[in-house]
């Protein structure tokens, strides 16, 4: 049997689905191919939603236990029920899975089930459970994504040596995790399972955590971390690992050389990066041809042949749920003959750590070495009167603003929330909005918001409540 | 009770300042009788009492600013109850005919629905059908009290200012600026809070409007709904307006960097030029001792913009020569008194100036003609004469000059400075000309650069004659000199032309049989 589809997705996340809803929108006959058994790629099933789940239950049961006796809510006996956390994971999973499928339904979108693969322009092959079966494509979009990069030499079993899918579903707490990789994956896993109770080390490769975050953001979320139990070993490169009957042996050595050590612990989680996952797609059949990383490199999300389109992880560009979706939205309106646009430049990133990290536009070391003129501001939450009364105050906002035109080029925050404070930045950026359009524009009192305010304010040197 | 109305203003003018109440409630007026007096841009107007009677109600004190038709006083008891069949003055019966038309219920409704009402451009004088939209003075979304000026239409002649008819939102401009428009054309519609009668005379009987404020810094925000908090202190503090900034921003909107640009640049990115006029947030700044502030009449107000937007706009620059009027006033000499015995009107030397003139401008056609955009108007006819009134330069026009004998102008700028001296001359009288002259040597000017009339393109100064030594054929001679002087469009004319336009001028004066042979 062969049909044809206006638009044919290889890939059902973030990206895939929400370019298959636009195309149902905009009354493209539209197939989506995935090979999970259910929707919503990596994000729903192992990445951004369980890790969320696991985030918040443990959040408050680290508070529960160390934090609500100062709020005068005094409790004994608070116990984890770790199988009873896993199931509310998998619930949460389950139940936006199955709104994923709901969704395609809605916009009348065709979903196959099994692996895509390009069979030459226009021909998209899906091999399922009981044979193959050809789509005819007279667009492609390529949203397959990413899966996670291991280190040479050391190979993930998903028991004791894990990726972030085995990382969200241990069968118990370990009493040491050591996380390689100082991420938003390290973090955001490493904080769970120590407030579950693991002690957590994280092995870092560079002298800093959070590449690619705003220098003092991340140094001041270092000193967080670090002041919840976390320990951190920087500028340090892990060599081997020698499974144990009991526990794991870690080699390593400081990254510009020097002696090496060994550190036992019972679970290695491997959060280095992820890979564009291209594998068996048939790009060849149509002339594509990654770059040495795996990137398929894109033009406004055209690839190198006519009619074949990708979005998401497996293109250049952060690897980010929301970016994928931007594209995915935008990708569909190009092919429906539309504007669609994404400013990749302003694409906020949150670490669902607590505090949160969040941060949009460039950072300070980004804008020294263009050499471009700005100017900061900056907020700390110690001064907030919602973040006093919360307890919540640690973190601060920092805003940067051209010194000439003083338009918003970035906003870097630590704090607790911050991760939805950061969409304001966004909408200000997308209008080239100043420092002082925010500075002037109300906000509420007493929320955590007023610290955007503040910095904003800052900026020109007129911060009102420091 | 008869309503004092505000009578058609010549039938040019929309809108007029109260000037002075020359009775106090409860004085006895006759009819016919002057109660008070209307400044408008061009000319002062009495109103008279259309019956005898006691005055009642003042509604509109001096220096608030009036609509056609609008109600001012009341004029009560006393007053005879016949029907006035034999009013005569035009002005009166025509007010009468407003005030009927205004108090009929259905005059008084909003005439879109209940909700909107269509904001019109309103009559702007006997020959003038179509004007342009010069500037939006208001934005969509913007509060507007009744008679708030919402646009300004440029006519030949004048800028006329568009009063809001009611107090209201501005929910749509229809027109857009540099649109031409016509007298009745809609330009904008008024929302909510617009349900107010439309006939602007019935609210003040309620209340009288408020004189006319500075922008109320309340409405500040709400004038620039759509500008983001910085750009609007920016263009506050620095008196500008955000429409006048062409922005960079999403979807064009204008960002913080944009107006700080504009701003420093001195607004030289703008589109359209400065106008003159001081900027709308400014305070007025506060008086000394020995200082005394007052109010520009409108008429003055006027003046001041056109002179400046005529140096805006053109490349003015000025030409000089001197004329040797022995032949002239020779021939005046002989003539004078058998000219004014024929034609009942005295031979100056005005009209020698304007035949030559008019001999000179057939020749150099550009200093006739007009810009206009990218193009250039050549006019084939002859029209134009400054003369300054105690109230300011008014510029009344000598038409078809060309056709005309001498005694005919003669006749005709008599006419047109007594009624400009009288305040008299109406809308029609000032419009229309082609090319101007300006005599400052009846004041005894020596020398001066006189400023074009926009949108004309030359204007000839005439100075005061003076007896001078000059050289002809090699000897000492005293003559009767005059210094000339073109000042002139550069863009439109050349130095050549114009210079041969002022040896065209000298050459028919002093020797004044050329013009009778035409050569």
């Amino acid at each position: 049997m062969s049909d044809t589809f206006d638009v044919v997705i290889i890939g059902a996340g973030p990206g895939g689905y929400n370019c298959a809803i636009r195309c149902g929108q905009l009354g493209l006959k539209t197939a989506i191919i995935e090979k999970r058994k259910t929707l919503g790629g990596t994000c729903l099933n192992v990445g951004c939603i369980p890790s969320k789940a696991m985030l918040h239950a443990s959040e408050i049961y680290a508070a529960a236990r160390t934090e609500f006796a100062d709020l005068g809510v005094e409790m004994s006996g608070v116990k984890l029920n770790l199988k009873q956390m896993m199931k509310q994971k998998a619930d949460a999973v389950d139940g936006l899975t199955q709104g994923v499928a709901f969704l395609m339904k809605k916009n009348k979108v065709t979903v196959f089930s099994g692996t895509g693969r390009i069979d030459g322009p226009g021909r998209v092959v899906v091999k399922g459970a009981d044979g193959e079966q050809v789509l005819n494509a007279k667009n492609i979009v390529i949203a397959t994504g990413s899966e996670p990069a291991s280190l040479p030499g050391i190979e993930i079993d998903e028991k004791r040596i894990v990726s972030s899918t085995g990382a969200l579903s241990l069968e118990g707490v370990p009493r040491r995790l050591m996380v390689i990789g100082a991420g938003v994956i390290g973090l955001e896993l490493g904080s769970v399972w120590g407030r579950l109770g693991s002690e957590v080390t994280v092995v870092e490769y560079l002298p800093r955590i959070l590449p690619g975050a705003d220098m003092e953001i991340a140094r001041q979320s270092q000193r967080i971390f670090t002041k919840q139990g976390m320990t951190f070993k920087l500028s340090t490169k892990v060599t081997g690992i020698k499974k144990g009957s009991s526990g794991l042996t870690v080699s390593m050595k400081p990254s510009d050389g020097g002696a090496a050590e060994e550190v036992e612990t019972d679970i290695v989680l491997v959060a280095i990066g992820r890979r564009p996952y291209t594998e068996g797609l048939g790009l060849e059949s149509v002339g594509i041809t990654p770059d040495k990383r795996g990137v398929i490199p894109n033009d406004h999300m055209r690839t190198s042949a006519d009619g074949v389109w990708v979005i998401g992880d497996v293109t250049s560009g952060p690897m980010l749920a929301h970016k994928a979706e931007d594209e995915g939205a935008a990708c569909a309106e190009l092919i429906a003959g539309k504007a669609g646009h994404v400013d990749l430049g302003k694409i906020p990133g949150v670490v669902y750590t607590s505090p949160e990290i969040a941060w949009v536009g460039k950072t300070e070391e980004e804008l020294k070495e263009e050499g471009r003129a700005y100017k900061v501001g900056k907020f700390p939450f110690s001064a907030n009167s919602r973040a006093r009364t919360n307890h919540q105050t640690d973190g601060l906002v920092k805003i940067i603003a051209d010194a000439e035109t003083d338009e918003i080029l970035g906003a870097h925050m630590v704090g607790v929330g911050v991760g939805e404070m950061i969409a304001e930045i966004c909408v200000a950026m997308e209008f080239g909005a100043s420092s002082e359009d925010i500075a002037r524009t109300s906000h509420a009192h007493p929320t955590m918001t007023e610290a955007v305010r503040q910095a904003a304010m800052g900026v020109e040197g007129w911060t009102m409540q420091m | 009770m008869v309503d004092i109305t505000v009578p058609a203003l010549g039938e040019s003018v929309s809108e007029a300042t109260v000037g002075s109440w020359k009775k106090a409630p409860g004085d006895r007026v006759e009819r016919d009788e002057v109660i008070v007096e209307l400044e408008t841009d061009k000319v002062s107007v009495e109103v008279s009492a259309l019956e005898s009677g006691v005055l009642s109600d003042i509604l509109v004190g001096e220096g608030e600013t009036v609509e056609v038709g609008a109600v001012l006083g009341r004029i009560g008891s006393g007053a005879p109850a016949s029907a006035g069949q034999d009013r005569t003055s035009a002005p009166s019966q025509w007010s009468q005919t407003q005030t009927k038309e205004e108090r009929s219920p259905a005059a008084s409704q909003p005439t879109g629905s209940d909700s909107t009402m269509d904001i019109k451009v309103p009559a702007m004088g006997e020959s003038v059908t179509e004007g342009t939209l010069a500037t939006w003075l208001v934005k969509p979304g913007q509060f507007v009290s009744q008679d708030d000026p919402v646009a300004e239409i440029e006519t030949d002649k004048v800028a006329i200012e568009v009063p809001a008819p009611s107090s209201g939102t501005i929910s749509e401009l229809v027109v857009q600026e540099g649109e031409t428009v016509e007298i009745g054309t809609i330009i904008a519609r008024l929302g909510e809070g617009g349900s107010a009668a439309k006939a602007a005379p019935a609210a003040p009987a309620a209340s009288p409007p408020p004189p006319p404020q500075p922008a109320p810094s309340s409405n500040g925000g709400q004038a620039s709904a759509a500008v983001s908090p910085a750009v609007r202190r920016v263009t506050t503090e620095a008196g500008v307006s955000p429409s006048d900034i062409s922005g960079s921003g999403r979807d064009g909107r204008v960002t913080k960097g944009d107006a700080l640009k504009y701003v420093n640049e001195g607004g030289a990115s703008a589109p359209a030029p400065a106008r003159a006029e001081a900027p709308p947030a400014r305070e007025p700044r506060n008086l000394g001792p020995r200082e005394e502030r007052v109010r520009m009449t409108r008429l003055r107000q006027t003046i001041a913009r056109r002179l400046k937007e005529a140096q805006d706009t053109a490349a003015m620059l000025t030409t000089f020569n001197d004329v040797d009027m022995s032949a002239v006033m020779k021939m005046r000499k002989d003539y004078k008194d058998v000219f004014e015995k024929k034609h009942g009107v005295r031979l100056g030397f005005m009209s020698f100036f304007v035949k030559s003139c008019v001999a000179a401008l057939k020749e150099i056609p550009n200093v006739n003609a007009e810009i206009d955009g990218t193009d250039i108007i050549y006019k084939n006819y002859y029209n134009g004469v400054a003369v300054g009134t105690d109230k300011g330069l008014v510029v009344p026009v000598v038409r078809d000059a060309d056709t005309m004998t001498l005694a005919e102008i003669e006749a005709d700028i008599a006419r047109l400075g007594e009624m400009a001296r009288d305040g008299k001359l109406s809308m029609e009288d000032l419009q229309g000309g082609t090319f101007t002259i300006s005599n400052g040597g009846v004041y005894g000017s020596l020398m001066s650069t006189p400023i074009l009339n926009p949108p004309q393109s030359g204007v000839l100064g005439m100075h005061r004659i003076e007896q001078r030594p000059v050289v002809i054929d090699g000897k000492v001679e005293v003559r009767p000199m005059m210094y000339l002087a073109l000042s002139y469009d550069h863009r439109i004319v050349d130095g050549k032309e114009a210079v041969t336009f002022l040896v065209r001028v000298k050459e028919a004066l002093e020797d004044p049989e050329r013009m009778l042979l035409d050569v």
